[in-house]
């Protein structure tokens, strides 16, 4: 056997225990150990869509929060029944087409990806005609312009208000299976030529340019497909909580999203998906932080809201300060790795 | 709409963006100067105004010298973030320390949302700033018109800090070129810190008159001004002081005439300044008054 098909059989054998893992916690987990699951899935989607353009292709950009909000609002209204718009939209009744339309899930997903991302592939045509710190504060800008429209188009988004009564879809087949196909998407396009092409442009635009890289295009390609996969994410964010707002969709949302990346390393799909475990797990624990704790019945330390936000601030300062390249670096996980590891440890004993 | 309702709506817009113009000059020198956009410095300009909130509630100071401390202070959290968050990722990649800047400016955001809570609290207006002045058939708050007032005396100081102290100098050398200037003997790290304090204090002074304004402050207020401020440094030509001062007119007039010209579009206005950056990047990246910048 070649490592090659050793390496193959290796990851189809773990997706499988993976898959095995969902099952139990179907079964057995209680509800709130399942979101917090669907919650991991959908941060690991996030994060290595979002990690394809800001790390692997070296363009910082900080709108994830718009295409997230594009996919949500679009499948939600599409899986909205025509009775639950009339009775959510108190101000402005609904636009025609919009009223009466209710899809499937799939399909309201896939059309919240694809809206996603023409908006993306618009998008890019002014955005990368800028660069560096420039193209971050006009991506954050098309963040907010967003969050605007979305607060005033009462027809269509119902504003302020948002959508309640979203269907809640999203299971964990859902939210690990689309976690897997951007995975398995993303890593088979960084390991192709356009792969190479991308980490071409991060690190010297020029001279990649002077190679024949149309780097334009593959920038737009990587844009187009990470708005892609973060609005399906969306769609399924938004049928996992049920209640879509403008205000979830602010930038704390990319806040969260850079964190996540930074920590794990920019430019390495395994960081991203560590650190969005440990984000999504990690933001749990330190609920605790906001609640009051009661020490042996004898002391109660009252809770402190918002301080979980302030804790994860310092800890990306702290990052960026002490360890720059994150858990990872630019480094992958390889199952050659993994069988390296342990023969050192075999021979050591 | 009347000649007397466009005049009176032309003063506010110069207004309001004299306070854009206020907070843009800290952006502009410090991008002039290290290439990067401090993301903290809106909510350091949302720090002074809890700075002075406090002086005038707490101490009972009279409402200028709160209004100093409050710039002393912020000038001193501007140097400190300086020195404590950016001065160690000077030679570091400059995404590094752009992350690091958005990190601040959470921090800060939150750490107010922590201690002084989120519930908006309501700013004292001094009583020289309450009367409304009538002009015939225009009306304008008196704050109005002092904010211009109090903002040119201040752009004042900064031509003379710029261009005729020795101070400015050498910031204008730091902003043509960080390698050569400590070969001439000068300390870039202390030109650095003077320039985040002078910015920081320059924003308080801005901050503290748009929490007269609207009179509240609540600990996320920078973050729209600290954008349109951004939006009108590069719109004048980022790394130009006089230019972040003549974007924010630009800005802050547009902006109020468009609403009053159409009321129905007032919930836009916020994306309005965006809109506005997209279209100077794509036609004129230097902005209005910028030089060509080598890459």
């Amino acid at each position: 056997m070649t490592p090659k098909t050793r390496d193959r059989w290796l990851t189809y054998l773990s997706v499988l225990a993976l898959l095995g893992i969902l099952l139990l916690a179907q079964e057995y987990a209680d509800e709130y150990q399942v979101r917090i699951l669907n919650m991991v899935a959908i941060y690991i989607t996030l994060a290595v869509s979002y990690n394809l353009i800001n790390g692997v292709t070296g363009q910082f950009s900080l709108e994830p929060n718009a295409f997230v909000a594009l996919g949500a609002y679009t499948a939600s209204l599409l899986t909205l029944t025509a009775s639950e718009k009339e009775m959510s939209f108190i101000i402005d009744p609904c636009i025609w087409p919009l009223s009466v339309i209710s899809i499937p899930f799939l399909p309201a997903v896939i059309i919240g990806g694809l809206i996603a991302a023409f908006f993306g592939f618009l998008m890019g045509f002014p955005v990368f005609r800028v660069r560096g710190d420039y193209l971050a504060i006009v991506t954050l800008g098309f963040g907010e312009v967003i969050r605007v429209v979305a607060n005033n188009l009462q027809s269509v988004t119902n504003g302020p208000l948002g959508l309640k009564g979203i269907a809640p879809y999203t299971n964990l087949w859902w939210s690990w299976g689309l976690a897997l196909i951007t995975l398995f998407v993303i890593n088979r396009l960084v390991k192709s030529s356009y792969g190479r092409a991308l980490k071409a442009i991060r690190q010297n635009e020029l001279a990649a340019e002077s190679m024949g890289i149309n780097a334009f295009r593959h920038k737009l390609l990587a844009f187009t497909l990470s708005a892609f996969f973060e609005g399906m994410a969306g769609a399924l964010l938004a049928h996992l909580i049920t209640t879509i707002s403008p205000m979830l969709f602010t930038f704390f949302l990319t806040f969260n999203l850079l964190i996540i990346i930074t920590i794990g390393g920019l430019g390495s799909i395994t960081g991203s998906v560590l650190a969005a475990i440990a984000f999504a797990w990690g933001s749990e624990l330190l609920r605790a932080v906001e609640e009051p704790m009661n020490i042996l019945g004898l002391l109660t330390i009252p809770g402190i809201p918002g301080m979980r936000m302030v804790i994860f601030s310092i800890i990306l300062i702290v990052v960026m300060l002490f360890a720059r390249q994150g858990f990872m670096g630019r480094r992958e996980f390889t199952w050659q790795w993994l069988f390296d590891r342990m023969h050192i440890k075999e021979s050591g004993l | 709409m009347t000649f007397q309702l466009f005049i009176q709506q032309l003063i506010n817009g110069i207004s309001l963006g004299t306070l854009y113009g206020l907070i843009a000059i800290g952006y502009t020198m410090v991008y002039g100067i290290l290439r990067l956009i401090n993301f903290a410095h809106a909510d350091v300009m949302m720090m002074s105004t809890y700075f002075a909130f406090f002086g005038i509630s707490m101490f009972a100071l009279p409402w200028w010298v709160a209004a100093i401390i409050a710039m002393i202070l912020t000038a001193l959290l501007g140097i400190m973030i300086d020195q404590g968050a950016y001065r160690p990722l000077r030679r570091a990649p400059r995404i590094s320390a752009l992350i690091t800047a958005i990190g601040v400016s959470f921090l800060l955001e939150n750490l107010g949302l922590v201690i002084f809570g989120s519930r908006p609290k309501a700013f004292f207006r001094p009583e020289i700033f309450r009367p409304v002045w009538q002009f015939g058939k225009i009306h304008v708050l008196s704050l109005s018109v002092y904010t211009i007032f109090i903002t040119l005396i201040l752009l004042v100081f900064v031509y003379i800090i710029i261009y005729r102290a020795r101070i400015g100098m050498a910031m204008r050398a730091v902003s043509r070129d960080m390698q050569t200037v400590p070969l001439m003997g000068i300390d870039v790290n202390r030109v650095i810190a003077f320039t985040f304090g002078m910015g920081s204090a320059l924003a308080a002074a801005g901050g503290i008159l748009w929490a007269m304004k609207y009179p509240q402050i609540e600990p996320l207020m920078g973050i729209f001004p600290g954008l349109k401020a951004f939006v009108a440094a590069v719109l004048g030509g980022i790394g130009n002081v006089f230019g972040a001062v003549i974007g924010g007119f630009i800005l802050g007039i547009t902006e109020i005439l468009l609403v009053a010209f159409f009321p129905e579009l007032s919930g836009y206005r916020d994306a309005f300044a965006f809109l506005l950056l997209i279209l100077v990047l794509l036609f004129r990246p230097t902005g209005i008054m910028g030089e060509e910048l080598p890459e």
